[in-house]
This record gives C-alpha cells, sequence and structure tokens, in this order.
C-alpha cells in the first residue's frame, strides 16, 4: 500500500512518529539541562542545540567543555559520534537525491536517527510510492518539534535547579543509556571494554587525547575480532564442503 | 572560552553535523560508501559512548585507580536497569536516586 497523496504521506509520517516522541522527551530534557548546568546562558544553550540537533554529540561536547579540553577535540568528539550519520545519509542518497535543493537541504539538516529508521522500513519494502519524501519530511519536522520544546524545557528548568545536585551525573548515564544497546556481539562489547580500558589508563593525557586514542583502539579491536570470526567461519565452510 | 570562540565552535560543528547528514543525499549521483567504511563506523557508537563513560567513573592516577564509590555504584545499578529496560527516564531516575540515596546515608 503506497500513499496517493502528498498529504496522506505527510500525516502518516507524523503519526508513525509520535508514539516514540515520549522515548525522545527525556533525552531532550536532560540534554538542555546539561547544557544550563555546564554554564552556558539560556540562549546560547538553544543556540547551540539548534545547531547541534544531535543530544549525545551535544552532551559529549559539554562534558569536554567542563573538562577544559582542547577545542580540536572537542571538534572530532562532536563530529566523530555523528559519523552515523553519514550511512544514514548514503542509505537514503538513492530516494532523497533526485529532490530539488529546498528539500534536500531541509531534510539534510533534519535527518535523525528516528526519522532514518522508520522511512527506510518503508522505502526498502516499496511502500513509499512518489511521495516518501513527505512521509519523511513529516517524520523528521515532528521529530525535530519535540526535541526542540523538550530541550527548551530542559534548558528553563535546568536554569532554576540549585547546584548540589551532583546532576553532571546525569552525563555518564546518559551515555550508559546509549552504549547498552550497541552492544549487540562480541565484536561491539570487546570494542567497548578496549575503548573503556585505554580511555581510563590514558585519562591524563594533555587535551583529552586519550579519548580519541581510546575510540581508535576500540575500534580497531573491534575489526580485528570481527575479521577474525569472519576468517574463522569462511574456513569452517570450506571444511565442510570438501 | 569567550562568548564568540563559543559560538564559533558550535557554529563549525553544527555545519560539521550538517554535512554528515547531508553528503550523500547532497552530492549529484548516488555515491556508494567504501564496505570498509561501512565495517570501522559499526564500531564507533561502541568505543566512542564506552571512552566517555568509564572515564567518567574510574581513573588511573599515578597512586592507582581512582573513583567515587558512590557514583560507580549507582552507575552499575543504572547499567543493570539500561541493560533490562532500556528506559532512559527510568535508568536516569534509578542511577540518580541511586546517588542521591548513598550521598545522604554517607
Amino acid at each position: 500500500m503506497s500513499y496517493s497523496t502528498a498529504s496522506a504521506a505527510w500525516w502518516a509520517g507524523i503519526k508513525a512518529l509520535l508514539p516514540i516522541a515520549p522515548g525522545i522527551v527525556p533525552f531532550g530534557l536532560v540534554t538542555g539541562v546539561t547544557a544550563v548546568k555546564s554554564g552556558l546562558a539560556p540562549d546560547t544553550a538553544l543556540g547551540m542545540t539548534t545547531l547541534f540537533y544531535a543530544g549525545s554529540s551535544q552532551i559529549a561536547a559539554l562534558q569536554l567543555m567542563r573538562d577544559d579540553a582542547a577545542i580540536p577535540v572537542i571538534l572530532l568528539t562532536a563530529l566523530v559520534i555523528n559519523l552515523r550519520f553519514m550511512m544514514y545519509s548514503a542509505s537514503l542518497a538513492p530516494y532523497l537525491g533526485p529532490l530539488p535543493r529546498r528539500w534536500k537541504w531541509p531534510l539534510s539538516y533534519m535527518l535523525s536517527d528516528h526519522a532514518y529508521a522508520l522511512s527506510i522500513l518503508k522505502y526498502r519494502n516499496n511502500s513509499m510510492g512518489d511521495y516518501g519524501h513527505c512521509f519523511f519530511a513529516g517524520a523528521a519536522l515532528s521529530m525535530w518539534l519535540v526535541w526542540m520544546v523538550s530541550a527548551t524545557v530542559g534548558i528553563i528548568v535546568g536554569a532554576q535547579i540549585p547546584p548540589g545536585w551532583s546532576l553532571d551525573f546525569a552525563i555518564p548515564l546518559v551515555f550508559l543509556v546509549l552504549l547498552i544497546p550497541v552492544i549487540q556481539d562480541s565484536p561491539s562489547l570487546v570494542a567497548a571494554l578496549v575503548a573503556g580500558s585505554v580511555a581510563v589508563s590514558a585519562y591524563s593525557l594533555p587535551y583529552n587525547l586519550g579519548l580519541m586514542l581510546a575510540a581508535i583502539s576500540g575500534i580497531s579491536a573491534g575489526l580485528w575480532l570481527e575479521s577474525r570470526q569472519l576468517h574463522a567461519a569462511s574456513a569452517t565452510v570450506t571444511e565442510s564442503e570438501s | 572560552m569567550s562568548d564568540t570562540s563559543l559560538w564559533i565552535l558550535f557554529a563549525v560543528i553544527g555545519i560539521g553535523n550538517f554535512l554528515l547528514r547531508g553528503c550523500f543525499i547532497l552530492l549529484p549521483g548516488s555515491q556508494r560508501q567504501p564496505v570498509w567504511l561501512n565495517r570501522a563506523l559499526r564500531f564507533v557508537p561502541a568505543s566512542l559512548l564506552a571512552a566517555l563513560v568509564f572515564p567518567a567513573l574510574i581513573r588511573l592516577q599515578s597512586e592507582g585507580l581512582e573513583f567515587d564509590w558512590h557514583r560507580l555504584l549507582a552507575a552499575l545499578i543504572a547499567a543493570g536497569v539500561a541493560w533490562k529496560s532500556k528506559n532512559m527516564l527510568l535508568t536516569l531516575g534509578v542511577g540518580m536516586g541511586v546517588l542521591w540515596g548513598l550521598q545522604y546515608l554517607d
């Protein structure tokens, strides 16, 4: 079943996003609270949220700013966390690429994990018809609104919360919630353990360079284990064939 | 950091984020990503997030491992909650609650 009109696709996109909004709101709130609790003025915090439009990237940047990390390290970390958007961009390009620029620019800015996940399923099932971009726009814009409203509430509320509530502890807690679902197999577990241990041992390196070293070590360890497993699997296949 | 340099940093990251999202959509023709890049990108979230979480809880100093046991215990319990529920609000509530409880008792 595909959408016969642009507005049907648009409303379907909005309706698809709404059920997951309650899961997004707490993350938006925490992002807003963290920004003001890190010493940003409310308008700077709101500007940062609008420019980044990426919660984990923003919280990581805020944590590094607290730690007085070097600017290139903040920049690199904030962008590396978002490298996954390149994968989304590549997989949506066949569908969104042919659109005119007035569509592509705003849709690129609003590309998010949730809007991607909802749309790519429908594109792959061939259930989008001619109005897939309207579905994507509906989902992406409502995601953006939910995010901005909840972050703004967080910024307003955060300014009222007294210090001494140890709210900085929310930062590692948010990363824990994001970390646990991405550990799906042994290579990703090893990547996390290696990166975590290197980060702990190399913490005293200047400019938070330990973070970059840790990430590179983790990625290499994951790749190494994965290729070993692929190798072992193909060896078993060859043995059973002979 | 001054206010101006802060805004410049945020704007540069904002433009970078936009380019990461738009790179393949905005370029003419639909390029395919090299396979090795896709394989490496798969491990970015696990590695980077772990590298951000671990030192916030434990640090290696010249005198040995240094940690705040309140935070470490609260984080371990929160990790269990996150694993079971995948729910951010519940994890934050339990983690902060345990931390406040331990700080109050100590």
